[in-house]
């Protein structure tokens, strides 16, 4: 007997029908991976311990169904092992296969009982099963034959007899929509609308010569070629000739569809430009009409292009819908989602889907006209009114890259003016809550699921949060940041150097400049710390880019001053100092992302300055002259009173040195005056991140700033380069920095030259240590931390955790960079901005 | 920490015999273990005319962070402790207060066997806390002290002389003089000083209750501020519970910001708002949203800010709602607001009514659409003005509930409220109050935005001039009002 082979489309609910003992578990061993195959006997297995308890048949079968359901909505060939010979057992599959949109097969094995029956005796727990039971299944099986197609199966193969069952071959078909071997390039262009002229200025502005693209380049027509134009004929003249010679490929429209029935005769109303098409090709040959007919009817309702990276379709396509094949699909495509409402021109309100749209793939569309093409969520509408006097416009994939011609003349009246925004409206829409808990938002009255998300980084893989860090960010996030639309880097936290074991320090740079010489670290700038907040400037040209007029916010993403007018004037002095240097010019942007210290600490501070710091210190003051005097009159009685008063004038010396210690970073400021902002990195600007430009070409960018700025608001940051394989280098390192620390300062902090510098393992290397010094710490470890005793206890610190933990703020930090600079949705670098502020609140030693 | 305990004498009834009474010999000085640290007595003067004892309390800064915590977590169960920048060494606390008990317990009790007459008789008495942190300031000291015919003597202490602007820190330097037995003295600084600390380094048990009256024999009974004294002697222990369990991820974010927990986390405000107390208005509010929801036949509903979940309670007693979710942006709201409706000991048919819900109105949520009716009572004005947008199109825009009621402050009402300074506003997290005109404004563009027909009812009494308290608006969507 000859092979049979049967097709299979790649992505489809396959449906084994056939009585007990026609072998359809081993029919499905042998054509499809055991993962792909789920049988009711397993089933009921799972849910009685028994695969013959015909009494778990229900719950068998929700179990079936929910496995098979994940794994179709996860986009996995499935096959369903189980008798299927009752009507209702397939309708229920049928309805599983739409409601995930794939095909439903049907695999009939119509093997006779005798054989059956047979089988089963051989199977010890099946030996006992009443003789009436495949009688029964066969009757209904031969019911049922003839009628499957109509029950909604698209394909149905019957095999009948054990040599066609034995003699079956399984090929996987791909899906018409899967076209992600083609990796073009491509150049999709916009609703035509009969346009032909205009469609023939395009091709030319794009390069295409009688149709074809000298450098092989293939034309993706988004649909709505016809109507309402000029020429509808001469567009699919145009448009049919390039697909069949393989230059184009082309995807239909809602127009289309109507035409198309009309071309097979049925009756639909003449509406909305049809006219004008019938018009037009009655003056056109039987054989055209044949010729566009055919053409019609073989579009495919969208592609999946270049690797999964492109979508397109006519009206937009949620990520759920991408390769999938149904007649949801195909209406979704072609004329959208509309809410069912009107709006006051009688035209139906189409749904911002755009908005929600969250996929990784670039949707391109057309269908809603629009002023002029832009990005939003990764999708992109080309229709930009061709026939309405608009223009008709291309994008170049992958360079992302806009092309249009403007109309030759306003071909048919517009029933109402083009949106002035593109359906989903502008990228001022809020977030979803879903975007930064993860796909963890479970409907309001489901079981509570945990939330909590991964983030994927391209420096550090997939980076969790947790739901109660998530939840903790949420709230300060809602509360108290700034809008998220200006709000795109957090920083991360640093670590410390590791504990040093020199007399008398608990940190030491010696230590910071081993480490990373052991991680093959060479070159390293130590840049002066400045004791101030952490505060990210976001810098606009003027007050019309994307970000507005900018923003200043601390290291939690609230607004550093609560007077708007305020920041108002701080930004224009750091606006000033850009253009001064010629920033904007040689960076080609409207906006800087700086990184800086903002000083005095006492600016933001003083809260915590007055309940904690201060009271601190002036608890000491109170106590320590009546103590002292009380001892020093005892002991003149002689009293002995052993080491006593000693003691408590060091700790007295002690609490002086910590008042001292904060006091260095505390000074009066009025408005803007005595305010200082110390910038030591340009994070980002239009289109690139900076976060990998080594430092000393950062440092070059920061000094031009100091220096262009005449409001003496601006810093500069002291910074000293150390070879670490060098010693005379490294022991010059630390003489810096016991001179700076000796003078008052924080310490520094000593980052890799490169900056982004990965280790031998290929690990990222800590981007920064800081390296504090003796007096500033105390603030940090309490006055009397040097005494050493305590410093003998101190010294026991866990750094681990902090280590990691500025790794990971550093990973999500450069993504949300990146993120930026690749031009990606809001809510992707909200994503990270989001997760940095999470991990903020994982316990770790708050004195790392 | 430091205090000393002085008296007078004659050549008959000499000052040194307050060693006899304190149990302590006055030419030595004498060293106690406590748990946190070292107890030192001596005395700086011991003659018949006058004699002075001194207690001395060496704090060990890093034992109080590291005692009883995981390894380099920062677990420490209240964050001030937490903290080796700590006020413990230095000021008058709880710790001291437990020395005095250890170290002077017998004193403490009145027992004196070889000067009996003594311990019994008043003396003239004079004792100096250098340093006593005192929440509520030198008034309260003077409150707790006198009505026990104590002089007091209380100078506030600068926060820093080199910044006089900061004004003065919670300590006070405390002289009490009096003519008082020497144990009640001492009973009286043992209750006293953690008192105005208003903090304890332990963990609060139920024996409290009897120590606290134990040392208040005699004086506690009739004190005008036993109500603050009792309360803030016991009730801390609910509230460090409640530091440890619920705000620690909040506090750490404050601590990133260099900003104190209490700035992020004020979403609960229990002092003003229980339901013990109920503020008037606050119920005319619920009343007045209850009757809008009932005319608007909603059955299905979102209390958004559902805050510490009161209009849940309410709306649970009407069996019209069936479904009433809660939903707030603070953690701890909820779990204070659970705790009021006593969720964990609803019977299932009542539980299945009510869901509680973590989610932020600056984002759209998907598991609020559906409703028939959402209520933003006392929210909008809790949002920096720039961010309105975002709440107005996840509840208009995206939630899209056909009836949306919201109140909010009329600030033009604020000058009726006598207790209100001027210019205030009515709750420090308030980041904006409307006149009506402001509001009407607003709630014109958002129905006209969404597709809503907006009508305003008073709340509370409608001033002729400037009008009522809240004002309340509620929205119906378009389509849904045919």
């Amino acid at each position: 007997m000859t092979t049979r082979t049967l097709g299979v489309p790649d992505l489809s609910l396959v449906v084994l029908i056939g009585t007990t003992g026609s072998g359809k578990s081993t029919f499905g061993r042998k054509h499809f991976r055991p993962t792909e195959v789920i049988s009711s006997d397993f089933c009921r297995g799972l849910v009685s311990d028994d695969e013959n308890d015909q009494s778990a048949s229900r719950d068998a079968f929700d179990v079936l169904h929910y496995i098979a359901g994940k794994r179709l909505a996860a986009g996995r060939l499935t096959v369903v092992d189980a008798t299927n010979v009752q009507q209702e057992a397939r309708r229920q599959l049928v309805a599983l296969a739409r409601e995930h949109d794939v095909l439903p097969v049907a695999i009939v094995l119509d093997v006779p009982e005798k054989v059956c029956a047979e089988r089963n005796a051989r199977k010890p727990d099946r030996k006992d099963m009443p003789a009436h039971v495949i009688p029964r299944q066969r009757r209904e099986l031969r019911r049922g034959l003839r009628g499957l197609e109509r029950e909604g199966f698209r394909k149905v193969h019957v095999l009948r007899g054990v040599e066609e069952v034995d003699a079956a071959e399984i090929t996987l078909e791909r899906r018409f929509n899967d076209l992600r071997h083609l990796t073009g390039p491509f150049d999709i262009i916009g609703d035509i609308h009969g346009c032909a002229s205009e469609l023939e200025t395009l091709l030319a502005k794009l390069g295409y010569a009688d149709g074809a693209h000298p450098d092989g380049r293939t034309a993706v027509f988004v649909g709505d070629l016809v109507d309402r134009g000029p020429d509808t004929p001469g567009v699919l003249r145009r448009v049919m000739g390039m697909v069949a010679a393989g230059t184009a490929l082309c995807v239909p429209g809602n127009h289309e569809n109507k035409l198309g029935r009309w071309l097979k005769g049925r009756k639909v109303q003449h509406t909305h430009g049809l006219a004008e098409s019938i018009e037009q090709l009655e003056r056109e040959d039987d054989t055209f009409r044949d010729e566009v007919r055919t053409f019609v009817d073989g579009l495919v309702s969208h592609y999946v292009l270049d690797g999964g990276n492109l979508v397109v379709c006519h009206a937009g396509l949620p990520e759920k819908f991408h390769g999938r094949t149904s007649g949801r699909v195909r209406g979704h495509a072609l004329y959208g989602d509309t809410t069912g409402e009107t709006d006051e021109f009688g035209l139906p309100v189409r749904y911002p889907w755009a908005e929600d749209y969250r996929g990784r793939a670039a949707v391109v569309y057309g269908h809603t006209p629009v002023p002029q093409a832009s990005w939003l969520n990764n999708t992109i509408c080309l229709d930009t009114g061709a026939v309405f006097g608009g223009k008709l416009t291309a994008l170049r994939w992958p360079e992302r890259e806009l092309v249009d011609v403007p109309a030759e003349q306003v071909w048919y009246e517009p029933v109402k003016p083009l949106a002035t925004e593109a359906p989903g409206g502008a990228d001022g829409r809020p977030l979803d809550l879903a975007d930064v808990l993860g796909i963890g938002v479970s409907p309001a009255r489901a079981k509570p699921r945990a939330w909590g998300s991964i983030v994927e980084t391209r420096h550090m893989g997939r980076l969790a949060v947790r739901e109660e860090n998530a939840a903790a960010a949420l709230e300060v996030m809602s509360r108290f940041a700034v809008d998220p639309r200006v709000l795109m880097y957090l920083p991360p936290t640093m670590a410390p150097t590791a504990t040093s074991d020199v007399e008398g320090y608990l940190e030491h740079p010696a230590e910071a400049f081993a480490a990373y010489r052991a991680d093959g670290v060479r070159e390293v700038v130590c840049e002066e710390k400045h004791m101030g907040s952490r505060a990210v400037a976001l810098v606009t040209r003027d007050g019309d880019g994307r970000f507005g007029a900018g923003a200043l916010h601390t290291r939690t993403g609230r607004p550093f001053f609560d007077d708007a007018e305020l920041t108002g004037r701080f930004l224009d002095r750091v606006r000033a100092a850009v253009t001064g240097a010629g920033l904007w010019e040689e960076l080609d942007t409207d906006w800087l992302l700086l990184d800086a210290e903002l000083l005095p600490w006492s600016l933001k501070a003083t809260g915590l300055l007055r309940h904690q710091y201060a009271a601190v210190g002036a608890a000491a003051r109170a106590v320590f002259p009546g103590a002292l005097g009380a001892l020093e009159a005892a002991q003149a009685r002689g009293v002995d009173t052993g080491g006593l008063l000693a003691r408590q004038r060091d700790r007295s010396a002690d609490a002086d040195a910590f008042t001292e210690a904060y006091r260095r970073y505390c000074w009066t400021t009025e408005g803007l005056e005595g305010v200082q902002l110390a910038p030591f990195q340009l994070l980002a600007s239009e289109g690139r991140s900076h976060a990998g430009v080594p430092h000393d070409r950062q440092l070059a960018w920061l000094d031009r700033l100091v220096e262009a700025d005449g409001s003496g608001l601006l810093r500069r940051t002291g910074r000293l380069f150390v070879d670490t394989s060098d010693e005379a280098s490294v022991a010059a390192g630390v003489d810096w920095w016991l001179k700076l620390t000796a003078s008052g300062g924080e310490g520094m902090v000593v980052k890799p030259l490169a900056a982004l510098v990965r280790n031998a393992d290929g690990r990222l290397v800590q981007p920064g240590v800081k390296c504090r010094g003796r007096e500033y710490l105390r603030i940090i470890y309490g006055p009397e931390y040097t005494r050493p005793d305590n410093l003998a206890r101190l010294r026991q610190r866990f750094l681990g955790h902090k280590r990691s933990l500025a790794q990971r703020e550093y990973a999500l930090g450069l993504e949300s960079l990146d993120r930026l600079a690749d031009g990606e949705p809001l809510w992707r670098v909200h994503e990270a901005v989001f997760a940095v502020l999470a991990l903020e609140s994982e316990p770790v030693d708050p004195r790392l | 920490m430091f205090l000393t305990i002085s008296t007078t004498g004659t050549p008959e009834h000499p000052a040194t015999d307050l060693g006899f009474l304190l149990h302590k010999h006055p030419d030595k000085a004498q060293v106690f273990s406590t748990a946190h640290g070292t107890a030192h007595v001596f005395y700086p003067e011991a003659g018949e005319e006058r004699c002075t004892a001194a207690l001395l309390l060496e704090v060990d800064p890093v034992a109080l962070v590291r005692r009883g915590k995981g390894k380099g977590r920062g677990g420490a169960p209240d964050s001030a402790l937490a903290q080796y920048v700590n006020d413990r060494p230095y000021a008058a606390s709880s710790l001291l207060a437990v020395a005095l008990s250890g170290v002077f317990g017998t004193a403490m009790r009145g027992i004196c066997h070889t000067r009996p007459e003594r311990a019994a008789q008043p003396l003239p008495l004079r004792i100096e806390v250098p340093a006593v942190p005192a929440r509520g300031g030198a008034d309260l000291v003077r409150k707790l002290f006198e009505p026990m015919g104590w002089q007091v003597t209380a100078d506030p202490v600068a926060l820093d002389p080199g910044f006089p602007e900061w004004g003065e820190s919670r300590y006070v330097s405390l002289t009490l003089e009096g003519e008082l037995r020497l144990e009640a003295a001492l009973r009286h600084l043992y209750v006293l000083l953690p008192v105005l600390d208003d903090a304890k380094h332990y963990w609060v048990a139920p024996d409290e209750v009897d120590k606290l009256l134990r040392a208040g024999e005699g004086w506690l009974e009739d004190h005008p501020e036993q109500k603050l004294i009792t309360a803030r002697y016991l009730s801390r222990r609910w509230s460090l519970a409640r530091r440890a369990l619920e705000r620690l991820e909040l506090a750490r974010l404050a601590e990133t910001d260099d900003t104190e927990a209490e700035e992020l986390d004020n979403a609960v405000d229990e002092a003003v708002d229980t339901e013990e107390r109920p503020v008037p208005l606050a119920v005319q509010r619920r009343e007045a949203i209850l009757g809008e929801l009932r005319d608007s036949g909603a059955a299905r509903v979102l209390d958004l800010g559902c805050g510490q979940g009161q209009l849940v309670g309410e709306l649970l007693k009407d069996v019209r709602f069936t479904e009433v979710v809660g939903v707030d942006v603070s953690v701890r709201a909820l779990t204070v607001a659970a705790r009021r409706l006593r969720l964990d000991r609803m019977g299932p048919r009542q539980a299945d009514r009510v869901t509680l819900l973590q989610g932020s109105l600056a984002y759209t949520d998907s598991r609020l659409k559906g409703y028939d009716a959402a209520v933003l009572s006392e929210v909008i004005e809790h949002l920096d003005l720039p961010r309105l947008p975002a709440l107005e199109y996840a509840v208009f825009g995206a939630a899209r509930p056909r009836t949306v009621v919201v109140t909010t402050p009329n600030v033009e009402y604020n000058v009726r409220w006598e207790t209100l300074p001027a210019g205030h506003s009515r709750h420090s997290d308030h980041r904006f109050e409307w006149t009506r005109t402001e509001f009407r404004t607003w709630a014109e563009a958002v129905a006209d935005r969404h597709g809503y027909t907006v009508a305003y009812t008073p709340v509370g009494p409608d001033d002729p001039e400037v009008g009522p308290p809240t004002q309340l608006a509620t929205f119906t969507r378009k389509e849904a009002a045919a």
